[in-house]
């Protein structure tokens, strides 16, 4: 049971959880966005049943140091929010309202075989090598 | 409302919390998304791990389509238009690397470990995605 491994096993758990909820079908995403339209509130239950089942765990481990494979845990620090943190959750939504697909979907998407979910990836990989390039 | 699945959305996200819970409990690192995503095509610490969770994130779907259900057909609805999918794939990359997450960074881990900023930080990308969808079905884009 060493860390790729468990890598491994997490993510092929979250792929699966995502097809079942549905989220990686964009059109579900987009009716979760159309508020004014036809809203589809499945996005809702899926992030509750996500938060409600991690965020017991996550206060039971609050103080551990170390996790169980022996790494050092390091959370994020609790600081003010900056505004490069706005700028780019804006940023976030805006593309993900174009499209309907964020980070998660956008990679489970490539066992779709459908060309637009390769272009998508390509240009969200381009973003990521942006930011990383542009911004320090 | 319209395609409304609670049912399945709920012991989806559960199973989405459930991954969560083991990654951050074996190897101590929080299972953001779009975080992984950059470790993996930019790091070196970590690189094997961060790409086998990605390629994880694959086969959990192939299982699904093509073994368990290789009946029912995928359901990927997506727009075919360019103009949106390469500006949508670029902003979802940079915004999410700028703002420190994505719908798994912020939404789930972040909120369940109960952070204010990751709460704001999720209300305002879920209010620009709104405000985008809605705009785009004033011109037509999207019904």
């Amino acid at each position: 049971m060493n860390d790729k491994f468990i890598s491994l096993i997490s993510g092929v758990i979250f792929g699966i959880g995502l097809v079942i909820s549905g989220m990686t079908n964009p059109e579900k995403v987009i009716g979760f966005l159309s508020i004014a339209h036809n809203w589809d509130a499945s996005l809702i239950f899926v992030m509750g049943g996500g938060i409600l089942t991690a965020g017991p765990f996550f206060f039971l481990l609050k103080n551990k140091e170390t996790s169980a494979l022996g790494n050092q845990i390091n959370l994020p620090k609790k600081q003010k929010l900056d505004s490069k943190t706005i700028i780019g959750v804006s940023l976030f939504g805006v593309g993900w309202g174009l499209v309907g697909l964020c980070p998660g979907p956008a990679i489970a998407a490539i066992a779709t075989l459908d060309p637009i979910a390769f272009v998508f990836l390509i240009s969200m990989a381009a973003g990521v090598l942006a930011k990383k390039n542009i911004v320090k | 409302m319209h395609n409304f699945t609670p049912v399945s959305a709920l012991i989806g996200g559960v199973i989405i919390g459930l991954s969560v819970v083991l990654y951050f409990y074996s190897t101590g690192r929080l299972a953001g998304i779009s975080g992984i995503f950059e470790n993996a095509i930019t790091s070196t610490s970590q690189k094997a791990s961060n790409l086998l969770f990605l390629i994880g994130l694959v086969v959990g779907p192939v299982i699904i389509y093509y073994l368990i259900m290789p009946n029912k057909p995928i359901a990927f609805e997506i727009t075919n238009s360019y103009l949106l999918i390469i500006p949508g794939g670029f902003l979802v990359g940079f915004g999410t690397r700028l703002g420190g997450g994505c719908t798994s960074g912020h939404g789930i881990c972040g909120i369940g470990r109960l952070s204010v900023n990751s709460m704001i930080a999720t209300s305002i990308f879920v209010a620009t995605g709104v405000i985008t969808v809605f705009i785009l079905q004033q011109l037509g884009i999207y019904l």
